[in-house]
């Protein structure tokens, strides 16, 4: 009798328990649970500071959410703070970074446990991010008018300096608190064409990365045992095996004006197809996929929102590899990866793990979290690296790419015009660093629809000077 | 000489009022320590709304305020009627009764506040009322209820009385016509209630009153099946109709909740009447054959069973199971301590302030505070269970233990339909919840319980300690 009535109670104790404390964090984490949106808007959301400066703030609303979050460059910026909505879900910093904005990750429970026993309104971290508020700037401004992305990386830390997806939008009517409004503000940017939703930085706008590829192609050669003179036939034009597609030279006829053969150091210097194509058909499918996965492609990484992995295939035949050499074929890159192949370049073959958070700030100013160099891989030796980085600043210097130069600074790099098919326009790529004897940054710039001149730009001509006004934004501090 | 006579005098006089004392003490003291905890279950009440009211609207508002005094005096006055009629009555049932009341009020009030209800429209005004109206019946029962063996003599009329109650939903004209689920309530002049809450006292005490006069027969046991003695087959006539009434109300009323409630009730109230374990056995296989049967032909029973299993299913989790699963994410949005009374969204789950208001509960009180409420109803149960056994009289012994384990029974599917131990059914969590009929017949449970233990009390050479 008694002991039936203990037996239902104690059901009920075990059946609350399991709810409000074993199960209680896989029930905050389900999508639709209410509860969890609505606080994460009551609680004062930290800020997202550049340089100290907040970019997205929370001020005091009078409504039931009682914060309004004010993004105050939201154009500038929307590439890395996405944006925040009452329910229509979350993107950039905002997104990857919710749970400690909002206060509500478990590195704040001591906070929050304090905040309920003297009463204080729950308030969330603030995050400081690496970017260099001069260099998102002049990546911003150059960007003006062109569909496409920035990215600047300190190839020794992988600290992001700046991010710049163009065409931006405007975060602040989307954390408008009216829903209706919020989701004809979405449909608006949504349907809009190129699409400022589109994240082409790191997100899933990616592009075919034309000659920049010829950067992995040279550190698989180089790891593979050939040299900057290894010699490569050097025809006017090629048949692809098994096709009767014929590729060209940028400059249509022989690579660096004749000879049988040519090196490899002339035909990067003056990005030529042909010899890129045999190597590419020498070194076989599956080193030039090794090298280019020992880079990051094929995978997805946090910077913490998670980037969508570039893509290099694999088990492919002659003609798609040859094709894949100079970055066309199914290739597709967003500017972080080629970035992040730049830097590992120039910081003497070591990838490091690109991150946009400096530190994760507690409402009482205690450091959370706090940004550690994190090394991803090492893709190519030391000597492999500073081979290239001579190679790369004779291109800048003497060759295809120079559009980049800097004076008085050594700079690396190299210049990219992807084809998107006949009569399309053009991807424009430029990828590089500076200076050659310390890299302080490495940079990546893609301009897509061909800067709105159809085929009629070239990487050089458009992406090089704007990488080149990055790159001074930053040396110039 | 005449001083020592005078106080020798004084020292008998002295004597005598010693004993006069201590006889009188014994139920003085019991209801002195009623009154302390009484105060005490008062100022946890005040303080509810006081929370309440600073956490909604940052200060505090002297009208709802001073409503809430009014259970504070309710419960004073039933204190005094119980001083006067039943002096030895159990001193815990009524603080716990009317603290468990007045945290349903506060939180009934706080859902007001959100939803922005007020004067009539507002749930917590009418609970207010019903309060009154229950603890006045409660009162008039305990004061009219001298002996409490009177009610023996109404076994079959209570019967009678809780057959017509349970079919009064059924009656066209009564039935509310807004019911999509379990028909359960009537209309009358606008009040609705649910004749079924006042029904389970009377089965009570038909129960009661019935198998006292049949114990003898059904405690014979007739052949043995797998070592247990199986009851006589001429026997088993009475709960075969109790389950065939249990059956009708989940078929015609569509509510698995009392159906299961009523059938709970007769099969503990059979075995503390007989001992005899395989009634129970007995009813709890045909209970779940017939629970299972329906819950493959009853489309209504069987999406409360496909919910309950399958709640977190997307299919599911935004429709059929919208309100199941918003009120677990509350419970677990409270975590340790909860939110706060005032400070949580309880809200956001449909009937917050009645099927669902122990996930409101949870949600701003958190576990401790669910601990401390289902705490609260364990103690009432068991000042029940302990005022059945220690009944000298069959009768009030069932009595007793049949209404407590009703309580128990009650909190048992409804905390348990809310938290996924079993399929939610309809019913309400008692005291807390909103709704009038379930308060009043609370309320006379509680006067009923009070007179039972009064009564034992009042018996020589038993003693109960406090």
């Amino acid at each position: 009798m008694s002991v039936v009535v203990l037996v239902m109670f104690l059901a009920l104790f075990g059946s609350t328990t399991v709810i409000s404390a074993i199960e209680a964090d896989n029930l905050a984490a389900q999508s639709n649970n209410r509860r969890v949106v609505l606080d994460s808007y009551s609680a004062q959301r930290g800020a997202i500071l550049v340089e100290g400066t907040p970019i997205a703030y929370s001020e005091p609303s009078d409504d039931v959410y009682r914060f309004q979050r004010i993004y105050s460059e939201g154009d500038k910026y929307s590439g890395v703070t996405g944006y925040f909505t009452l329910n229509q879900g979350s993107t950039g910093l905002e997104g990857s970074l919710n749970r400690q904005l909002s206060g509500t990750a478990n590195s704040q429970f001591f906070d929050q446990l304090n905040a309920i026993i003297t009463g204080q309104e729950p308030t969330g971290a603030s995050v400081a991010t690496t970017l260099d508020a001069e260099a998102q700037q002049a990546a911003w401004d150059a960007m003006q008018g062109y569909e496409g992305a920035v990215v600047a990386i300190e190839p020794a830390t992988g600290r992001i300096l700046a991010l710049v997806s163009t065409p931006g939008f405007d975060p602040n009517p989307l954390a408008s608190h009216t829903t209706s409004d919020v989701i004809e503000q979405y449909t608006a940017l949504d349907e809009a064409s190129p699409s400022p939703l589109q994240n082409r930085a790191y997100g899933g706008a990616q592009y075919s990365p034309g000659s920049t590829f010829k950067i992995v192609m040279t550190a698989a050669a180089l790891e593979n045992g050939y040299a900057p003179d290894s010699q490569f036939d050097n025809p006017a034009t090629l048949t692809l095996p098994g096709t009767s597609t014929d590729i060209n030279n940028p400059v249509v006829g022989q690579c660096g004006g004749g000879g049988d053969t040519v090196s490899m150091a002339t035909a990067l210097n003056l990005s030529c197809n042909i010899p890129y194509a045999e190597l590419a058909q020498q070194l076989g499918s599956d080193t030039v996929a090794d090298m280019a996965e020992a880079f990051g492609f094929n995978s997805t990484t946090s910077i913490p929102m998670t980037t969508t992995a570039s893509r290099y295939p694999r088990d492919v035949d002659d003609a798609q590899l040859m094709l894949s050499a100079f970055g066309m074929s199914s290739v597709r890159v967003n500017a972080i990866q080629n970035a992040m192949v730049v830097a590992a370049v120039a910081n003497g073959g070591v990838l490091m793990q690109p991150s946009l958070v400096d530190s994760v700030i507690g409402a009482d100013l205690s450091v959370i979290d706090e940004f550690e160099p994190t090394e991803l891989g090492r893709p190519i030796s030391a000597a492999t690296s500073s081979t290239m980085i001579d190679m790369l600043v004779d291109g800048v210097s003497n060759g295809a790419a120079s559009g980049a130069r800097i004076d008085g600074v050594a700079v690396g790099g190299k210049t990219g015009t992807g084809e998107n098919g006949p009569g399309e326009p053009f991807n424009l790529w430029f990828s590089g660093f500076a200076p050659a004897d310390n890299p302080q940054v490495a940079v990546s710039v893609v301009v897509g629809d061909g800067g709105g001149r159809g085929q009629q730009l070239s990487g050089n001509a458009l992406a090089a000077p704007i990488a080149r006004q990055v790159m001074e934004a930053v040396l110039n501090q | 000489m005449t001083t020592e006579a005078v106080s020798t005098a004084t020292g008998q006089l002295q004597n005598l009022t010693g004993v006069i004392t201590l006889k009188l003490r014994t139920p003085s003291r019991l209801r002195n320590l009623e009154l302390v905890l009484l105060l005490f279950a008062i100022a946890i009440n005040a303080g509810s709304f006081v929370l309440v009211q600073f956490g909604v609207l940052g200060e505090i508002e002297p009208g709802m305020l001073s409503a809430s005094f009014v259970l504070a005096g309710l419960a004073l006055a039933m204190h005094v009627a119980l001083r006067i009629s039943a002096p030895d009555a159990d001193p815990l049932i009524l603080p716990i009764a009317t603290v468990l009341n007045g945290t349903g009020l506060a939180m009934i009030y706080r859902l007001d506040l959100a939803k922005g209800f007020e004067g009539w429209g507002a749930a917590s005004v009418r609970q207010i009322v019903w309060t009154t109206l229950a603890v006045i019946v409660a009162t008039v029962v305990l004061a009219g209820l001298r002996n409490y063996r009177v009610l023996q003599r109404f076994t079959y009329l209570a019967m009678f009385t809780a057959i017509v109650l349970l079919l009064l939903p059924l009656v066209p004209g009564l039935a509310r016509t807004d019911d999509v689920a379990a028909k359960v309530w009537i209309d009358v002049a606008g009040f609705s209630f649910q004749p079924g809450e006042i029904a389970k006292i009377a089965l009570g005490v038909f129960f009661a009153g019935y198998l006292v006069q049949h114990r003898d027969s059904l405690a014979v046991g007739g052949r043995k099946l797998l070592g247990m003695r199986l009851p006589r087959i001429r026997d088993l006539g009475p709960i075969l109709l109790i389950w065939a009434a249990a059956m009708g109300v989940l078929v015609f009323q569509r509510d698995l909740g009392t159906s299961l409630l009523y059938f709970g009730l007769f099969l503990v109230m059979i075995y503390v009447a007989t001992g005899r374990l395989s009634w129970v056995l007995l009813g709890m296989g045909l209970f779940l054959g017939g629970a299972v049967i329906a819950s493959q032909t009853l489309v209504y029973v069987n999406s409360r069973f496909t919910v309950w299993l399958d709640a977190f299913n997307p299919r599911y989790a935004d429709g059929d199971a919208y309100q199941l699963v918003q009120g677990i994410f509350g419970i677990a949005q409270g975590g340790m301590v909860g939110t706060g009374l005032g400070q949580g969204r309880p809200n956001i789950v449909p009937l917050a302030e009645s099927d669902f208001i122990i996930a409101s509960l949870g949600e701003e009180l958190g576990l401790a505070g669910l601990f401390a409420l289902l705490a609260l109803y364990l103690l009432l149960v068991s000042r029940g269970f302990r005022i059945g056994f220690a009944g000298r009289d069959d009768f009030g012994r069932l009595l007793a233990v049949g209404l407590s384990f009703v309580v128990a029974l009650q909190v048992f599917i409804v905390i348990g339909g809310v938290t996924r131990v079993i399929p939610l059914t309809g019913l309400t969590t008692p005291f807390l919840a909103a709704g009038g009929s379930s308060l009043i017949a609370n309320w006379i449970i509680v006067a009923i319980l009070l007179r039972l233990s009064d009564a034992v009390r009042n018996q020589p050479r038993l003693v109960v300690g406090p």
